[in-house]
């Protein structure tokens, strides 16, 4: 997926005061850049520029190496995965059964395309190939849960259980 | 800080507590009155039957014994992997050595109160090869899928609780550290370590004696010990099951080869993939210290040790010596050229010993035990046990420790029980990405490093893929390449441009575009991305492909010269076909086919047109006749 730009950074004092704190505790451990990688991303839930350049600046470390170590392990993230993450599968047996129409119906129901992730980060939206599920086609993913044989008119009510459930549940 | 007395106390209160455990029937009877619990319940915690809901059997175990009662007379554990994921959750009741499969929280209100109150063991819950015909109990021991094993490495997985340390010191946990630092040079532990015959278990197979000898003559104030838990092959979970049923064998082991090279430090970096490996891991660490059995002074020598957990963060390139200890030092996980080796200038630059966690849980066995000991297990150059995950296409999903030299017949007829659903067994893979298939002919084969290099594969960590005649063999090879090409870190050239080339001659093929000519160019490449490549992972990237070309050359020339895929698993090229004369003409098909690929009358033979089809198999699924043929 392409880096976005497009997300602005919400990132709170609480947060770069966490940050900091990551900051300190591993500024002189050999070897520390990860970890706090790995923290600044469970404090965010991604690394954006904007923490990188904090991290750089606080570590004494270069962006390019920052950026480079960042980019080189998959589970760093430079854009922001929703709280529930959904996927729908785009396979051909999906495809023809009119996953593209669920597809539409999701984006039209979050305001989001596929690749992107709702501004209050409840939910982030990918298309994926075949999940092996074509059996069931069109299915949709949410998280863990397998959802077959969708239609477009169940697609309100799934993603209504999933901010009810949310923590962020109401403020969408 | 703890002295050998006072482990020994603590050995003392608790070995009959974990004996029981490991004795059968009568003799656990008599040790389980010591133990002042009637009756002790041990729960998989392990990855594979937590997934498959053990938590909920916990849950539903403790409440119904809080229930009943009878809470304070049964000894509730959850230990590590018993080995046997395919039927978890899995749970053992002792004295009896009662062994319940695929335990729901229903099941285990039923067990808590026929079995555990009463005393009525539910034999229907039980595992049914447990079960006499006459209805007497089989010993798990005498199980076809433990009977051939022999547990080393795996000695406490499964029988502990991985987050009590002092279970581990009740099965003698610690002795063989208390031993080495009190009675034993340096050089003595390196030496009965050589004798041992021990081979690395993360796939090299380099004998371990000999690289803690290295790291040992290295000259340097600071020196490093390392373990390796970067368990990155598909299908490969053996250090996990042991870091999470037995965390403290690594430790110890860890702080026997600092005691060996002379370092005070050690680093275990560890998939974040693996959270309750992590966790378990993170617990005993910090038990061990308070313990002072990791710290300073240990038992009171002059030794100090400490241990730092590192998380990786998805890369498999780092499962390889040298990029591991970049990545370890903060840096993109690329691999460096090698010599300098580790253990002359390894992390920070320092000499470095780095083992593998299967390896690890071999060492305090041998010092306990001997070198003899251990070295008259095994084969010639290979001693000792190794351990299995066992997968694909067999019955018993798992993992199986067996002695070197162990044949792949008895591992999969015997220990895995066979192929399920009747079919034929087709080829084993070993190694993962790295690794090659070993075909049926040679299934007699004894499985050691040498044997197992001879055949064109390599150990590997110890993934075991099964696979049956359904396996296409060159789609097989695609999905690792296509492994391969997402996880090649891209340094050097002969690997990052190398497996892309090759996985482009495996798509070409897959899709009916092979011409003769490139099994002969795929060969070619192979060779020169062994011969070149920078580390193990270019070097090894081409074996699934040189050993499927190798054994199973017909299989590619029906795809190239052909235009078939014999096992019907590239879809390009297989057809579906309506046999006119099974087909009733019932419309079934026509209506699920997703594309309107299928046609005709009511009551008259279909035909499926192979231009609109897209071989999802719909038809197949929903046709009453099995009038529809894949081909």
């Amino acid at each position: 997926m392409e880096a976005k730009t497009k997300y602005a950074f919400t990132g709170t004092a609480a947060q770069e005061n966490q940050l900091k704190e990551v900051i300190e505790r591993h500024k002189n451990q050999p070897g520390g850049l990860m970890p706090v990688l790995q923290e600044a991303q469970e404090i965010y839930g991604y690394l954006p520029i904007e923490v990188q350049s904090m991290i750089s600046e606080g570590m004494g470390i270069s962006m390019s190496e920052i950026y480079g170590v960042a980019t080189f392990y998959s589970q760093f993230s430079l854009v922001p995965k929703g709280e529930n993450r959904i996927s729908i599968c785009l396979g051909t047996a999906c495809y023809v059964k009119g996953a593209d129409k669920i597809l539409e119906a999701v984006e039209n129901k979050l305001g989001i395309k596929s690749g992107e992730c709702t501004e209050n980060r409840l939910f982030s939206l990918d298309c994926t190939r075949c999940i092996g599920a074509c059996g069931l086609a069109p299915v949709m993913m949410i998280n863990d849960d397998v959802y077959g044989k969708m239609t477009v008119d169940k697609v309100d009510s799934i993603i209504d259980s999933y901010i009810k459930k949310s923590r962020k549940g109401g403020d969408k | 800080m703890m002295t050998i007395e006072e482990l020994n106390k603590i050995k003392a209160a608790k070995e009959e507590l974990v004996l029981v455990r490991r004795v059968v029937s009568e003799q656990g009877e008599e040790l389980s009155k010591k133990t002042g619990y009637r009756k002790q319940v041990l729960v998989c915690g392990g990855t594979g039957c937590t997934s498959s809901g053990s938590k909920k059997v916990v849950e539903a175990l403790e409440s119904s014994l809080a229930q009943l009662g009878i809470e304070k007379e049964i000894y509730v554990v959850r230990t590590g992997c018993f080995g046997l994921c395919a039927l978890g959750p899995i749970m053992i009741v002792y004295p009896e050595g009662c062994f319940y499969s695929q335990v729901t929280p229903d099941g285990v209100r039923r067990i808590a109160e026929e079995h555990l109150k009463n005393g009525n063991i539910v034999k229907e819950l039980l595992y049914a090869e447990t079960v006499h015909e006459d209805g007497s109990i089989i010993s798990l021991n005498e199980t076809r899928f433990y009977k051939k094993q022999l547990r080393v490495a795996l000695r406490n997985c499964g029988v502990i609780n991985p987050e009590n340390i002092e279970e581990y010191i009740a099965s003698d946990g610690y002795q063989a550290l208390a031993k080495v630092l009190t009675s034993m040079t340096p050089e003595e532990v390196i030496d009965e370590i050589t004798k041992s015959g021990l081979r690395g278990r993360g796939g090299g197979g380099f004998p371990t004696g000999r690289k803690w000898s290295f790291a040992k003559a290295a000259e340097g104030e600071i020196k490093y010990v390392c373990c390796n838990a970067d368990e990155g092959d598909p299908g490969a979970f053996m250090d996990r099951s042991i870091l999470e049923g037995d965390p403290h064998s690594v430790i110890e082991a860890m702080a026997i080869a600092g005691y060996s090279i002379g370092a005070s430090k050690g680093y275990v970096y560890i998939r974040a993939e693996y959270p309750i490996a992590v966790q378990r891991l993170s617990i005993a660490v910090n038990q061990a210290k308070e313990y002072g059995l990791l710290g300073e002074n240990i038992f009171g020598t002059d030794f100090c040790f400490d241990i730092e957990i590192r998380l990786g963060a998805g890369a498999f390139v780092c499962g390889e010596e040298t990029a591991l200890m970049t990545s370890i030092e903060g840096h993109r996980g690329e691999p460096r050229p090698r010599p300098p080796f580790p253990a002359v200038k390894g992390l920070f630059g320092k000499p470095t010993v780095l083992n593998n966690v299967e390896t690890y849980a071999n060492i305090a066995q041998i010092i306990l035990k001997g070198s003899e000991w251990f070295s008259s297990i095994g084969t010639a150059t290979s001693k000792g046990t190794k351990v299995f995950a066992l997968g694909g296409k067999i019955t018993n999903v798992g993992l199986v420790e067996v002695p070197m030299g162990t044949t792949l017949r008895e591992i999969v007829e015997e220990i895995g029980g066979g192929i399920p659903n009747g079919k034929k067994f087709k080829a084993a893979q070993t190694g993962g990405p790295s690794g090659g298939c070993i075909p049926a002919c040679h299934i007699d084969t004894p499985i050691d490093y040498d044997s197992l290099i001879a055949l064109g594969s390599m150990m590997g960590s110890g993934g075991l893929i099964i696979l049956d005649e359904d396996t296409c063999m060159v789609d097989i090879s695609k999905f690792y390449l296509e492994f391969t090409v997402d996880e090649s870190c891209g340094k050097c050239t002969p690997c990052r441009i190398g497996t892309r080339r090759l996985l482009q001659f495996l798509e070409k093929i897959t899709s009916g575009n092979g011409e003769p000519e490139d099994l002969e160019k795929i060969e070619e490449l192979a060779l020169h991305m062994k011969s070149s490549s920078l580390c193990a992972l270019g070097q090894s990237a081409p074996n699934p492909v040189l050993s499927t070309v190798k054994y199973f050359r017909d299989e590619y020339l029906a795809h190239i010269n052909d235009k078939t895929c014999p096992a019907g698993v590239c879809k390009s090229l297989m057809y579906y076909e309506i046999m006119p004369g099974l087909c009733r003409g019932c419309t079934l098909c026509a209506r699920n086919c997703p594309t309107k690929a299928i046609s005709g009358q009511v009551k008259t033979p279909h035909v499926i047109d192979k231009e609109k089809c897209i071989k999802c198999g719909l038809c197949v699924q929903n046709c009453k006749f099995n009038a529809i043929v894949k081909k």
